[in-house]
């Protein structure tokens, strides 16, 4: 369960430092009678606030399946799993689609709408190359005698690509509702196509973070830090 | 940017956040099924826990009746019991106290606490009532499902939640069981999201966090707790889904069933454990949190004084959310941990016993020369006290890995679970309905009636579980239909029995606080504005109840905290969280 506490931890200390910011040292029952002050919550988009708690309950149900796969990697009968090629081709897409949604985001606060148009294509694409991919390494895992049940890697990769892929597939619903409301002005497009990017970023950092604890690069990299530790 | 007129010369900022009207219905449809309104959602949430709550409440009356007077009733047959007891725990865990304090209290109390219009996300918010009212109806299909609703326990532990041994194993139950548990997530994030970001973004200016109410604390920092721990009751679903239907062995290790070699081998119950407690201890909070604040908030205006010490409130209500997060193997001790692991969660555990105990010292403080007015709320948050207080003490007990072996899986831990997570949020919903009942209607509960209702439950609670603690210690196991056979004391039975009268007796008087919810929604007095004369928001409505949109013309702007009750020199008792403080409202600024 380190996986997740770690988790848990970094969402404490940010949530903890936004509280200490927003003065919950303050003592109310002294400001009695006259007004002392009126500040006003707020200030970001609603938007942003609502993705960025959304983010927080996504990642904590990644970072649950990859301690869960930590625990299952204790056991004797635990091997790593080969993974098929393809996986790396659907990773660089990711990556691609990733920067591609970062460049609609810039073209979008610039107000260019050709350029947006084309990174916004371009990132799709790229997006439905990586879901094809993963549809492609669940049929190649599956012919070399890795299908669902066969073994407990196998079956934490099937599970937690799966949750991966519903995600992304929420993301491109979310995407393309952002893509039919763009004629409601650039301002609030920009806003909607930087939480996009945001959201493309949390899948890749998601995706790389579940093949490196799949692959048992995670465990070895704990071992190194530990031996070089003690 | 802002709809609110404001004086340049007043000093009051414009509004940061634009003031958007919330959405109007625009049929029958969009009124009455499917609407966006957070207070009625908040109605429709509570209504249906309630409603689900009966059921489960039924299901305990069977429960005791079996125990009370084994073999007496035919129709109850050992899987019968198992099915009983799984689905009153579940429903009463989840579908009740869950959904009333975060969907119910939280959809109703926190746009008009922090002076909003809506909740942010009011489609959202639709929806998430709708993935729990679907989630419920699962929920209410497995009892008609061939085999029926699982029989596996309110933990639903592998293996043997999904083996043939256990009612509804390998049939529908526990399938049905798991996909509406999945479901229940699915909707509580959606609406989750709403109250954590409303809190956030929509509070209108002059709410700073510490001039929030304290309920609104408490449901803010359960509702993020439940953001971080249901996911792992999420992907312990899906994962036992997988082992049930796809024949993935995540949790199954290899075994032989009558005779039998099934497929599975490798799978560890343990995981589940975790991924379970993970989300179980936290959930404990998740329920006790809102009615912490709600309590406070109680305790504060039916005694008319500040509420003792609100910064250490607030501190404490985040810190026991933040470390309900390292306590979760505490309900492992026998699983066969390593020692060490043990001893940290025992200390865990009773660190959390500092800030739950400076929340008690405070209400106390509060109460200390106050002028209490024996309201049926301040009756309900009195009860509380005791009762949260009684069963935090067992949990002490329980809480230490020596102390818990021999008392695990006794009825002790029955008795404790239920005094602090059962009768004591269920005291806190009870004066949290007689307190807004008014708000919520515009008439008064009967309060003759519930003078009844609070007395036959509170000393009836006491009747059924005080005793119930006695059961465990002499040994008696919980999840066994039937003692009456084995090694315990005949004086046992005779508790039982008296046990089981008692809860009969509660459950009737729940009977009378529907009856009397249904007959003062129609004939109970008016009741005037504000009739309990509180300081906080909700209460500050240009109508009562209130319209949709809250406010009318113009959000309210908060000049002060919610607890201004008995200030020297006030012309009232209280000042309102949006008085400006004009010499006008008062005799004399002191």
């Amino acid at each position: 369960m380190s996986i997740v506490l770690g988790f848990v931890a970094l969402v404490a200390v940010v949530a903890l430092t936004w509280l200490w910011k927003q003065g919950v040292a303050d003592r109310p029952w002294l400001e009695t009678g006259a007004v002392t002050r009126i500040p006003s919550p707020g200030g970001q988009p609603t938007g942003r606030a609502g993705l960025g708690i959304f983010l927080i309950v996504a990642g904590g149900l990644f970072a649950l399946s990859g301690s869960a796969v930590s625990m299952r990697m204790g056991y004797a009968d635990w091997f790593e799993m080969r993974l098929p090629g393809v996986i790396w081709i659907g990773l660089a897409l990711l990556v691609l689609s990733s920067l591609a949604l970062q460049a609609a985001s810039f073209a979008a606060r610039r107000g260019d709408a050709r350029g947006l148009a084309r990174w916004l294509g371009a990132g799709t694409v790229a997006m439905t190359g990586f879901l094809m991919a993963q549809g492609l390494a669940w049929v190649r895992l599956a012919e070399s005698g890795q299908s669902l049940a066969a073994t407990p890697g196998a079956s934490f990769f099937y599970l937690i690509s799966g949750l991966h892929v519903l995600h992304v597939l929420g993301g491109l619903a979310a995407l393309a509702r952002v893509g039919a409301r763009q004629g409601r002005g650039p301002a609030e497009a920009a806003t909607a196509i930087g939480l996009c990017a945001i959201y493309w970023h949390f899948l890749l950092i998601v995706w790389i973070a579940m093949l490196a604890i799949l692959t048992g690069w995670a465990a070895d990299a704990a071992a190194l830090c530990r031996a070089i530790l003690s | 940017m802002s709809s609110v007129s404001e004086d340049p010369d007043s000093g009051i900022p414009p509004a940061e956040v634009p003031d958007l009207p919330p959405p109007h219905a625009h049929g029958w449809w969009s009124r009455w099924v499917f609407s966006q309104d957070a207070k009625y959602i908040a109605l429709q949430y509570s209504g249906t826990a309630i409603a689900i709550g009966m059921v489960a409440l039924v299901l305990s009356w069977l429960i005791r009746m079996q125990l009370g007077f084994p073999g007496v009733f035919d129709f109850i047959s050992a899987e019968a019991y198992y099915q009983f007891i799984t689905m009153h725990g579940m429903i009463m865990v989840v579908y009740l106290l869950t959904a009333i304090f975060l969907g119910g209290f939280g959809n109703y109390l926190i746009p008009l606490m922090v002076g909003a219009r809506d909740m942010v996300f009011p489609f959202v918010n639709m929806l998430s009532f709708w993935m729990y009212f679907a989630a419920v109806v699962v929920l209410v299909a497995s009892f008609f499902a061939p085999g029926g609703p699982t029989g596996a326990g309110w933990t639903l532990y592998p293996p043997q939640a999904i083996l043939s041994g256990t009612p509804g194993g390998t049939g529908w139950g526990i399938v049905l069981m798991l996909v509406s548990l999945i479901l229940f997530i699915i909707g509580f994030t959606m609406g989750g999201l709403n109250y954590a970001v409303t809190v956030l973004q929509a509070r209108t200016r002059g709410m700073t966090l510490m001039r929030m109410p304290l309920t609104v604390w408490g449901i803010f920092t359960a509702t993020v707790m439940a953001l971080l721990a249901f996911p792992a009751l999420f992907v312990a679903a899906v994962m036992m889904l997988f082992d049930r239907l796809l024949g993935t062995s995540f949790f199954m290790p290899a075994l032989v069933e009558m005779g039998q070699q099934l497929s599975y081998g490798g799978g560890s119950p343990i995981v589940f454990q975790h991924l379970f407690w993970f989300f179980g201890h936290p959930e404990v909070y998740i329920v006790a949190l809102p009615a912490f604040g709600i309590v406070s908030d109680l305790i504060a205006v039916h005694a008319r004084k500040n509420i003792f010490g609100y910064r250490m409130m607030v501190w404490a209500i985040v810190i026991i959310g933040a470390l309900s997060f390292i306590v979760w193997a505490h309900h492992m001790y026998v699983s066969g941990m390593h020692p060490y692991f043990g001893f940290f969660f025992a200390t865990t555990t009773l660190i959390i016993a500092v800030p739950t105990a400076l929340k008690v010292y405070n209400w106390i403080l509060t109460l200390w020369r106050g002028d209490i007015h024996l309201t049926l709320p301040m009756l309900f948050a009195l009860g509380f006290i005791v009762t949260f207080l009684n069963g935090g003490l067992t949990g002490l007990f329980l809480g230490n890995v020596v102390v818990d072996v021999p008392l695990s899986d006794t009825m002790f831990v029955v008795a404790h679970f239920h005094m602090v997570m059962g009768v004591a949020p269920i005291m806190v919903i009870f004066g949290a309905i007689y307190h807004w009942f008014p708000l919520i209607s515009g008439r008064m509960l009967s309060h003759r009636l519930g003078l009844i209702h609070f007395w036959v439950t509170f000393i009836g609670a006491y009747a059924i579980f005080f005793p119930m603690h006695y059961v465990g210690l002499v040994g008696v196991p919980r999840r066994y239909p039937d003692i009456s056979a084995s090694f315990v004391p005949d004086s046992v039975a005779t508790l039982n029995a008296f046990i089981s009268v008692a809860a009969l007796t509660v459950g009737a008087a729940q009977i009378l606080f529907l009856f009397n919810f249904a007959w003062s929604l129609r004939y109970g007095r008016k009741a005037e504005p504000n009739p309990w004369r509180a300081a906080s928001l909700e209460w500050q409505t240009p109508e009562m109840p209130p319209r949709h949109g809250n406010w009318g013309k113009e959000l309210p702007v908060v000049y002060r905290w919610a607890y201004e009750y008995s200030v020297p020199g006030a012309s009232r008792d209280f000042i309102a969280q949006d008085d400006p403080g004009h010499p006008a409202s008062w005799s004399h600024v002191p």
